[in-house]
């Protein structure tokens, strides 16, 4: 009984499900043929900070692929304002606060105008995007021709992508680990649990079908002890970086627009059928704007993310960011039909990608097989996710 | 003409799930003669065309199919192009930025080995541009010449492959009375030179101009066929044979009362399609008043559609010149929002075109153009969208397991209802239902109909766009006709006769 729900449950959910145990395949592999590095302490922490960057970009993307759009642009405007906020923090002498919303505003006004052309005269995404992509390497080039790489010294800034959040005072128990990440995984856990139980209590009043009880329980305790044990190995290096709070906020702020607001469902309206979308009240134009603008703004946070995590700005930084982010969304489920994809699932495409090139790094595999085995992993993803569409329906 | 028929198809029975479209239809078509197809819209016209060229390959009907007495079965359009049947659909299949000359030889190309040989091709071209007594460069784009030209180069296009049947799908629809003229004069060119041809035709004068033989379909069954030159054919002969049936009782019954205010009011209606490059309404004047159904009668391709579109906020960006008018306030609509909040609702004729959001369950299509509704701040209450989801399902009696089930997986007549659910609940005070029942069953459009009495009782005015004749004339107040972009009459329902009203449709 309980293995036959099981299978059900599993085969029902199998594309939503897919993402998690190609994750947790691939993090398996990567410890027994590392001996167990990928999933030190340490290393986690390194590949949380890895996948930051990325991370951003892969949510911003999903809504513009759900939009049936693309933004090839993302990496070079990253790069870009990576190194208009390094040139502010050292040679105008800005301060960290005044900075990144300025280079913020940038990215979400990259963004629109990007989407200028596309809203407006119906240019297909791809070329405008790919103008911008031109551009914005450019500009990069320009600002970064007679300095080369722009050292970052302002350790405020720097600590967005290296630093971790404080811990409380020793209290006498638990001294060698960071306890405000304990306390955090524990709230975490709590809340998750909790809202889990309400969704379930309000589907069972509408009587909707719900998992079967064991399957449901086995579910929590699943994904607590997951979280538990991610909080644990954090908090006995360093705790939970700033890198890693700003990839949860920007998740969490998505993923509740997406799933709860009027916009979010506007957008998979667009997504999903843009002229009905249009017949129905829903002005097409400002959501492409919105989209890009939101994607335009990420793509700044991104570049901030990763000039702080490098405490400098170079002359290639965001090269192929673009493609990463797009690999990311699709791995995450995101289809290009439109109208079909989640953010939470980009992050874990993201967190896949990032996983592959980290876990290769300590095998000491050549770069060369990088790419093909990346390469290999995005096919055999889109793949499945087709393939299961397919046969759901 | 007591010729051997060239083609005949016997008993050819087509069916959809929950339809018959065909139902046992004989058709016989002459050596050398030029036979005319008619009937209403769905009587199985296109059905039966599409059976004869493959379309629906042999095996998915019943029936014989026989071409110079040889039993055909065609797998798909290429074979039955190659047996030397050719179609010209109303849209037509050119490609508009290649040469007249690519286009006759598409698919065809003259060639040694793998090189196409453009000498030869613009040399036969040209011959086939003169058979079909068009004078235009061979090297012109497609997309430079009129519409009436392009559907002669089709016409060279299937001339160039040896032809023995010539089907042309409503050829003059899209064309101006010159080249409706000028396509005829050169279709009895081509019958005296041997070429067979069908003309699928809604434009009456047109047959009678042209015809040999006219057959008649009506409800997927053949009514008759008739020989013009036995003075078989006139107009209020087709007109009888078309409509044929009596208004039966499937529509219920509604006191015409007299009706309010004006709810919505054009004058001088104008609209030009910059796409198409023409103007597609002309000096269209209507009104509807509260708790009023007014049917629009008219065939496809009338304008129906394009009038309904330019009053809803003209999201296809018509250039529209006029005077609109919703409960006396003199309006412009900038897009489809503004409309809705004037309270003008519009239930599309291509529900899964662009109606619905096939991907989406049913209470994320029924809430869709209404979600402020049942958002508080901008944040979507889940409980709520449920909530009016489900009465929806019950008073509509949408037939679904949940409303969390995605609209893709469920029939016609429910997706139908999902679509005026979505109307519904942005509670207008002007119902446009573009074809409401198109493609559904008899008992879904039943329901339809019950829901349109209700709406109309309860102070709703409806605008019913339809081409099945029965239901504009058993569910209106009042009728409108349109034909080519023009409103060519309109008639209170006591003196709307089916005659009547095919009789202004296909003026």
């Amino acid at each position: 009984m309980f293995f036959q729900d099981l299978q059900k449950v599993l085969r029902q959910n199998i594309r939503e499900y897919g993402m998690f145990i190609a994750l947790f395949v691939i993090m398996g592999i990567f410890a027994v043929t590392t001996k167990g590095i990928f999933l030190s302490a340490r290393n986690l922490s390194n590949l949380l900070n890895q996948t930051g960057y990325i991370a951003v970009l892969a949510v911003g993307m999903t809504l513009v692929i759900v939009i049936r759009h693309i933004d090839l642009s993302v990496g070079f405007l990253a790069g870009f304002l990576g190194a208009v906020a390094a040139i502010a923090l050292s040679s105008w002498g800005m301060p960290v606060v005044l900075v990144v919303p300025m280079v913020l505003a940038m990215g979400a006004i990259a963004g629109l105008i990007t989407a200028l052309p596309v809203a407006q005269l119906g240019i297909p995404s791809f070329v405008a995007s790919l103008a911008g992509w031109l551009i914005y390497r450019g500009f990069l080039q320009l600002v970064t021709e007679g300095t080369g790489t722009i050292i970052i010294s302002n350790e405020a800034f720097n600590a967005i992508g290296n630093g971790f959040i404080p811990d409380i005072p020793n209290i006498g128990i638990l001294n060698e680990t960071h306890k405000l990440t304990l306390l955090a995984g524990a709230v975490a856990i709590v809340l998750f649990i909790m809202s889990e139980i309400s969704r379930r209590r309000n589907q069972e009043a509408y009587n909707f079908e719900v998992l079967p009880p064991a399957i449901f329980t086995i579910k929590l305790v699943f994904i607590s002890v997951l979280v538990a044990a991610i909080t644990w190995v954090l908090a006995s290096y360093q705790g939970i970086s700033w890198t890693v709070v700003i990839m949860l906020v920007v998740v969490g702020i998505y993923h509740f627009i997406t799933t709860q607001t009027v916009l979010g469902r506007h957008i998979y309206a667009v997504g999903g059928n843009p002229d009905a979308a249009e017949l129905s009240g829903i002005s097409v134009k400002r959501i492409i704007y919105m989209v890009f603008g939101s994607m335009g703004l990420l793509s700044a946070l991104s570049g901030i993310l990763f000039a702080a995590r490098l405490t400098s700005a170079s002359t290639t930084a965001g090269t192929l960011f673009e493609l990463d982010a797009i690999a990311a969304a699709y791995v995450g489920g995101v289809s290009a039909a439109g109208g079909v994809g989640r953010v939470t699932g980009s992050i874990i495409g993201a967190l896949v990608m990032t996983s592959l090139i980290n876990g290769m790094n300590l095998m000491g595999v050549g770069i060369s097989s990088q790419y093909i085995v990346r390469g290999a992993v995005l096919a055999g993803a889109v793949i499945f996710d087709v393939a299961t569409r397919r046969s759901s329906k | 003409m007591n010729t051997p028929p060239i083609l005949e198809m016997r008993g050819i029975t087509k069916e959809f799930p929950g339809v018959k479209a065909l139902d046992n239809v004989s058709f016989r078509v002459a050596q050398g003669e030029i036979h005319c197809l008619v009937g209403e819209n769905g009587a199985g016209k296109s059905t039966l065309m599409k059976v004869l060229s493959g379309v629906y390959p042999h095996g998915t009907y019943s029936g014989d199919i026989l071409l110079n007495g040889q039993v055909q079965s065609y797998r798909g359009i290429r074979d039955s192009e190659h047996a030397g049947i050719a179609i010209i659909y109303q849209e037509l299949a050119l490609i508009p930025e290649l040469t007249v000359y690519e286009n006759i030889f598409l698919g065809n190309e003259i060639r040694n080995g793998p090189i196409v040989n453009w000498n030869e091709t613009i040399k036969r071209a040209g011959e086939m541009l003169a058979k079909v007594r068009l004078k235009v460069n061979p090297a012109a784009k497609i997309k430079d010449l009129g519409v009436g030209k392009q559907q002669l180069v089709e016409i060279a296009k299937a001339l160039s492959r040896n032809i023995k049947l010539l089907i042309l799908d409503e050829p003059t629809a899209a064309l101006n009375e010159d080249d409706s003229a000028n396509l005829l004069d050169l279709l009895r060119g081509l019958r005296d030179q041997g070429v067979t041809c069908i003309m699928i035709s809604h434009k009456l004068k047109e047959v009678l101009a042209i015809a040999d033989t006219v057959t008649v379909l009506r409800d997927g069954q053949t009514i008759c066929t008739l020989d013009a030159h036995k003075g078989e054919v006139s107009e209020g002969a087709l007109i009888k044979h078309m409509v044929g049936r009596e208004i039966d009782n499937i529509y219920p019954q509604r006191e015409h009362k007299q009706p309010g205010d004006v709810v919505l009011e054009v004058r001088g209606w104008n609209a030009y399609d910059p796409a198409l490059g023409r103007e597609i309404l002309h000096n269209v004047s209507m009104n509807v008043r509260r708790g009023e159904i007014v049917g629009v009668a008219g065939l496809m391709g009338s304008g129906r559609t394009e009038l309904a579109l330019s009053i809803f906020g003209n999201p296809l960006g018509y250039q529209v010149k006029g005077e609109l008018r919703v409960k006396g306030e003199q309006r412009s609509f900038r897009d489809p929002e503004a409309a809705i909040k004037a309270g003008v609702a519009y239930v599309t004729e291509d529900r899964k075109g662009n109606g619905l959001i096939l991907i989406q369950d049913v209470k994320e299509n029924i809430t869709l153009a209404n979600l402020q509704a049942i958002a508080k701040n901008s944040m979507i209450d889940g409980n709520a969208e449920i909530k009016v989801a489900n009465e929806y399902r019950t008073s509509l009696n949408i037939k679904t397991p949940t409303v969390e089930q995605r609209v893709s997986n469920l029939s016609g007549g429910n997706q139908q209802k999902v679509c005026l659910g979505k109307w519904l609940f942005v509670k207008p005070d002007l119902l446009i239902l573009d074809e409401p029942t198109r493609g559904i069953d008899v008992g879904a459009k039943y329901e339809i109909y019950t829901l349109m009495n209700r709406l109309v009782e309860q102070g709703m005015s409806i605008i019913m766009i339809s081409s099945e004749l029965p239901e504009v004339l058993g569910m209106s107040d009042r009728v409108y006709i349109v034909s080519s972009g023009r409103i060519t009459g309109e008639l209170p329902i006591a003196e709307a006769t089916p005659e009547k009203v095919m009789h202004l449709a296909t003026n």
